[in-house]
């Protein structure tokens, strides 16, 4: 992401920088900065508790995981694997 | 998993048989298992691996230094800023989560991201895996990992504005 120097960010760029700040992959400068324009920018602020609520619905489907039954079958196999190996 | 392998193949019964085939691969490949990774990354990754081996839905270059950006530019002015800012959506979108209307909506919505966006979103946000293990299981670099999560909620994001504004 190329951000200009020593400059306040825009809005435009503040969109972009969402996800790495969310997981935390921004520089510190560049999360300050991003910080610092939130604070002032309540539609950014919006955005941001948008694309939260956005990770919390995604994240409320039923993964579909393995089965009971699929999961027993493969610790099993795991489990004997291991005391094979010992 | 069947749902990981259906997003590589081009209907259910050929991810069913992926699915099976992942289980074969698992059988032979537990020697390979040395407890680098959880259980369900390393079965996730034989699954994609089958499915990819399997897979003829979609052919992929890397497109992932696409410097598009994820929201319309006509939605700012001149210096960046918003003229066309979010519109509240939150309060409505979790009534309806509530309600039971939307999750098969968000599934058809994951469902028609591009396919890397799309296995990145599954993994993260409904997997719950880290992107640690999601960049093992898909073979990404971190910096794709994020460029294709950022796309992919990017773009569920604008779904959920459009379809409650429609709403209102």
């Amino acid at each position: 992401m190329r951000l200009l120097r020593g400059r306040d960010l825009v809005c435009q760029q503040a969109v972009e920088l969402v996800t790495d700040y969310l997981e935390g992959a921004l520089p510190r400068s560049a999360r300050r900065r991003f910080e610092a324009h939130l604070a002032g920018c309540p539609h950014c602020t919006e955005y941001l508790a948008q694309m939260r609520e956005t990770i919390s619905l995604t994240g409320r489907l039923a993964p579909e995981d393995l089965t009971p039954q699929m999961r027993d079958e493969f610790t099993d196999l795991y489990r004997r694997w291991q005391s094979e190996q010992q | 998993m069947l749902r990981l392998a259906a997003s590589f193949v081009p209907s259910r019964a050929v991810a069913e048989e992926v699915v099976q085939d992942t289980w074969l691969a698992v059988l032979r490949g537990l020697a390979g298992f040395e407890g680098r990774s959880s259980l369900k990354t390393w079965l996730f990754a034989i699954c994609v691996n089958q499915a990819r081996k399997t897979g003829t839905r979609e052919h992929r270059s890397i497109p992932v230094a696409d410097p598009e950006p994820v929201v319309d530019p006509s939605r700012f002015d001149a210096s960046g800023g918003w003229s066309a800012p979010p519109e509240h959506w939150i309060e409505v979108a979790q009534g309806r989560m509530e309600a039971g209307k939307l999750a098969d909506r968000i599934r058809v919505w994951i469902d028609e991201l591009p396919a890397r966006q799309r296995e990145v979103v599954l993994l993260r946000d409904v997997e719950g895996m880290s992107g640690e293990e999601v960049c093992a299981v898909l073979a990404l670099s971190d910096a794709n990992q994020r460029v294709l999560l950022h796309r992919g909620r990017s773009r569920l994001r604008q779904l959920f504005e459009d379809e409650f504004r429609e709403v209102r």
